[in-house]
């Protein structure tokens, strides 16, 4: 037998299993229905649950776009203040970051979907819940124990499978909710320590205070670049601009690859 | 026939096309039985996939139990194991 039939086969044995224990099927019925609402109840809950897990990547996914979004920066302040370095631990930092929230994204759209089937699995039971009540009043309205076995045999597996179902869709919601708490948990310690660059906590961010250290700094050397420019042009570095020496534009070497005719090159050596 | 997939409802799926199902099935059930994994999410994903295409969704207030049920789209071969080896795994 294909695995369809098998399945199915066994979810009814499940509710035979029960209807055939019943000395008085109206107590079975009444019995389930009490079930039934209190699963509507888990579900309920579930669905709840798995909201909050998804808000709380939602959160992270935000920290860590504002961490990646200042490494970035403080990589550029790192390069223009000459500390290459610096520049690339925080690319480091900042490509570790964006690992994760790829991760992330993944992890949110497999719990959204969980969130989205759980809602309609509440929905559906709802109504199944709803439909078995009528059907169980009618049934035990014209009540005789031979026809109540028939009539009522098609409902009770019905609405057993339904439940079974639903709870199956719990516990797989339930898993993957209890999954990712662990490995939101693990982001949250890697956010807590530093190591992502935890935008909410500077005091502990190396790169941010040796930046700003290196602020105050810059300004001196900036002032010594000023005072060494203004100097008479003697010395051997001057020559790169063969010609007419500007101490402001004074070009890095590879300038002049796009400085036409170019025969200073040579010249020089 | 009235299939249900797991999580996701029961489906009216019309007679013409039950016969085509089997044979999905009987290839799933291969699968799982050489363990093949590929061939498991493929054969799955493609089953589902025809019953969806083919299937009407059974009313919400229409309470019947189904001929077939089939596995959620996500399942591996080890999760259908422990619905099928009856190990309480179905709850109810």
């Amino acid at each position: 037998m294909t695995i369809s039939g098998r399945l199915a086969m066994l979810f009814k044995a499940k509710a035979s299993k029960v209807l055939d224990r019943a000395e008085d099927p109206r107590e079975t019925l009444d019995y389930s229905y009490e079930k039934q609402l209190e699963l509507l109840q888990q579900v309920r809950r579930g669905v709840a649950d798995v909201a909050t897990s998804r808000k709380r990547l939602e959160l992270q996914a935000e920290q860590l776009v504002s961490s990646a979004d200042k490494l970035q920066q403080q990589a550029s302040q790192a390069v223009s203040a000459g500390r290459e370095d610096l520049a690339r631990e925080a690319l480091t930092r900042r490509s570790a970051a964006l690992e994760q929230l790829a991760d992330l994204g993944r992890q949110h759209a497999s719990l959204q979907a969980q969130e989205t089937k759980l809602t309609f699995s509440a929905q559906r039971l709802q109504s199944k819940v709803e439909a078995f009540r009528t059907r169980k009043e009618t049934i035990k309205a014209t009540y005789t124990a031979a026809e109540a076995q028939t009539k009522m045999g098609e409902a009770f597996s019905g609405i057993s499978e339904e439940m079974a179902d639903v709870g199956l869709a719990m516990q797989r919601a339930e898993d993957k909710t209890a999954q990712l708490q662990a490995r939101a948990g693990a982001i949250d310690e890697l956010l807590a320590s530093g190591a992502l660059d935890d935008a909410s906590g500077p005091a502990q961010d190396p790169i941010q205070s040796e930046l700003d250290r290196m602020s105050s700094h810059s300004d001196v050397e900036l002032e010594m670049a000023r005072i060494k420019a203004a100097l008479p042009a003697g010395g051997a570095p001057a020559a790169i601009s063969a010609g007419e020496p500007d101490a402001d534009t004074a070009p890095p070497p590879r300038s002049e690859l796009a400085s036409g005719p170019a025969p200073s090159t040579e010249d020089l050596r | 026939m009235i299939v249900r997939i797991l999580g996701e409802g029961q489906l009216e799926v019309p007679d013409r096309v039950v016969a085509e199902l089997n044979q999905l099935d009987a290839a799933l059930e291969s699968a799982v039985a050489d363990n093949d994994e590929p061939a498991f999410d493929k054969v799955l994903a493609y089953l589902l996939g025809r019953v969806r295409a083919f299937g009407t969704p059974v009313p919400d207030h229409l309470v019947v139990p189904s001929e077939a049920i089939l596995p959620p789209p996500d399942s591996t071969i080890a999760e259908v194991r422990a619905l099928l080896g009856d190990d309480g795994l179905i709850p109810g």
